[in-house]
């Protein structure tokens, strides 16, 4: 479903496409979601070679530009140190329990294609079709966005003070790789969370740091989040059901999905945090006038 | 009655076939059944004919429309009945943002809600929506009229010039220039015309009037400091 989606919304964002997909949990480990331009070579032995590094067993599955590699949860700080030195190509596309990100350029039906996305499955997932306006068309530059662990970023729209944001972040130590403004966004939601704040928070004080356009949905472990700015001119459409959350960025994309006829359809309100999760069902935050 | 099936179809053939008539045609309804969301569905007519639309609709549905009737039996994406000349479009459902924006004449009627900046530079359109509207709406206005049964979000009638704006609900807020005004027999006469011709289960008196205190169409020497 969330393929036919994707090809769906390929006219809003025709030059990359990635997909977030929270699946199966294996206790004690970490999955890491890489990529490579060269994967045959990057990912020979890789599993073999990162476990050497860390004294340890590491698994991996190997899908398209893109590998999954399993590690103890508590050797990430050393896995990524490891792989900057025996894989200096590989790119670091997610961590988590259980998110997995793939991403690349191309026609959103030949990226679905290629890392054969109608087969996956997970409690949740979150897709994205890109047109970029504010940096390059690669494969980083695309969406999703990993933030910390297990959460993920997609953005709709155009931040404009991300370079300032960037520099301020990068003193701060955050880790940012491009010159995405949506980067940005994702790492100032991780520098956010680092200093203690929830998600919810997070987001809340992202509606006055981030200057300029945005509908943001954010993926978590257990559910997935939207929020808009305060103008609201980047669209957004929920559709729910007892079954389902969904979100698009237009009806289009959510008039497949089952039970649609009877299903409750309706627009996020701006400037407000909207949270879904397999726990707790729907939350609100309001912001303050 | 005519049954145009835009799936099989597509939407240029459709568009096509409602410009083709003219005012002596004797196809005068037409049913569009699977719109799916589709943009720009029964854009550009200019003929007295009746359009349902059997589903929600995507972008600009019954933009620029003349002398038609189109309805919705569904939801309307961003910019529905933008630009109306005249005629009726009637959505069943919510409509998304700017709906009716720009309209020179004609009546849009929404039953459900409708969001941000509906009736956006609205310049003689008739607009009336049972339900609620978002902030930004008739953002700077200049003649028609606004009517909302429900409640109206922030900066509501922002900059406006001479449209005419009744809500029944409550006002979340004001925008720059725009106040209530006092209701008088002339204005109780129009709305109930206008509840009427949409259908709106609310009585006249219940409204309130708001308009332009028209303290930005000149330059205020008092206010130069500012600029």
């Amino acid at each position: 479903m969330l393929t036919e989606m994707l090809i769906t919304m390929t006219d809003r964002g025709p030059d990359s496409a990635g997909i977030a997909i929270y699946g199966a949990e294996v206790a004690g480990q970490l999955k890491l979601t890489l990529q490579s331009s060269d994967p045959e070579t990057d990912f020979d032995a890789l599993d073999a070679d990162l476990g050497a590094a860390l004294d340890t067993h590491v698994t991996q599955r190997v899908i398209d530009t893109h590998a999954v590699a399993h590690i103890p949860s508590d050797q990430f700080d050393a896995a990524q140190k490891a792989l900057a030195e025996i894989r200096p190509g590989v790119r670091l596309m997610s961590r988590g329990e259980t998110l997995e990100i793939y991403k690349e350029v191309g026609l959103p039906r030949d990226v679905a294609a290629r890392f054969d996305l109608s087969r996956m499955s997970g409690t949740h997932g979150i897709g994205h079709t890109r047109m970029a306006t504010e940096s390059a068309v690669t494969t980083m530059g695309a969406h999703p966005f990993n933030t910390g662990s297990d959460q993920c970023l997609v953005h709709n729209g155009s931040l404009s003070n991300h370079n300032a944001l960037r520099r301020k972040l990068r003193r701060e130590g955050v880790t940012i790789q491009t010159e995405n403004d949506t980067e940005v966004g994702a790492a100032y939601l991780t520098w956010k969370m680092m200093q203690g704040a929830t998600l919810g928070e997070a987001l809340q004080s992202g509606l006055d740091d981030l200057d300029g356009f945005f509908t943001f949905v954010v993926g978590t472990k257990d559910g997935f989040g939207v929020l808009r700015d305060p103008i609201a001119c980047k669209p957004a459409v929920m559709a729910e059901t007892d079954q389902y959350v969904a979100f698009g960025s237009e009806y289009r994309a959510l008039v497949n999905l089952p039970g649609i006829d009877t299903a409750r359809v309706w627009e996020p309100e701006p400037a407000t945090v909207y949270f879904w999760s397999h726990a707790d069902g729907q939350t609100i935050h309001d912001k303050a006038a | 009655m005519q049954t145009y099936d835009l799936e099989a179809d597509g939407l240029r053939g459709l568009n096509a076939a409602l410009h083709a008539q003219t005012a002596e045609t004797n196809r005068t309804r037409w049913e569009i059944i699977n719109p799916k969301g589709s943009h720009a569905i029964a854009v550009g007519l200019d003929a007295p004919i009746d359009v349902t639309v059997k589903g929600s609709t995507g972008y600009y549905c019954a933009g620029m429309n003349q002398q038609a009737t189109v309805r919705v039996e569904g939801s309307v994406g961003p910019g529905v009945a933008e630009n109306m000349m005249s005629g009726e479009v009637i959505v069943e459902g919510d409509a998304s943002q700017y709906a009716g924006a720009t309209g020179h004449g004609g009546l849009l009627v929404i039953k459900g809600n409708a969001s941000s900046r509906c009736g956006i530079s609205m310049k003689g359109i008739d607009i009336v929506v049972h339900g609620n509207i978002g902030h930004m709406s008739a953002f700077m206005a200049q003649a028609g009229t606004l009517v909302v049964c429900g409640d109206a979000g922030d900066a509501l009638g922002d900059s406006l010039y001479e449209a005419r704006l009744f809500v029944r609900g409550s006002v979340k807020s004001l925008g720059a220039d725009c106040v209530e005004k006092e209701m008088r027999p002339e204005h109780l006469a129009l709305l109930e015309t206008l509840l009427e011709r949409a259908g709106a289960d609310a009585k006249a008196e219940e409204f309130t009037r708001y308009g332009s205190a028209r303290q930005l169409y000149n330059f205020d020497v008092d206010t130069s400091a500012a600029y």
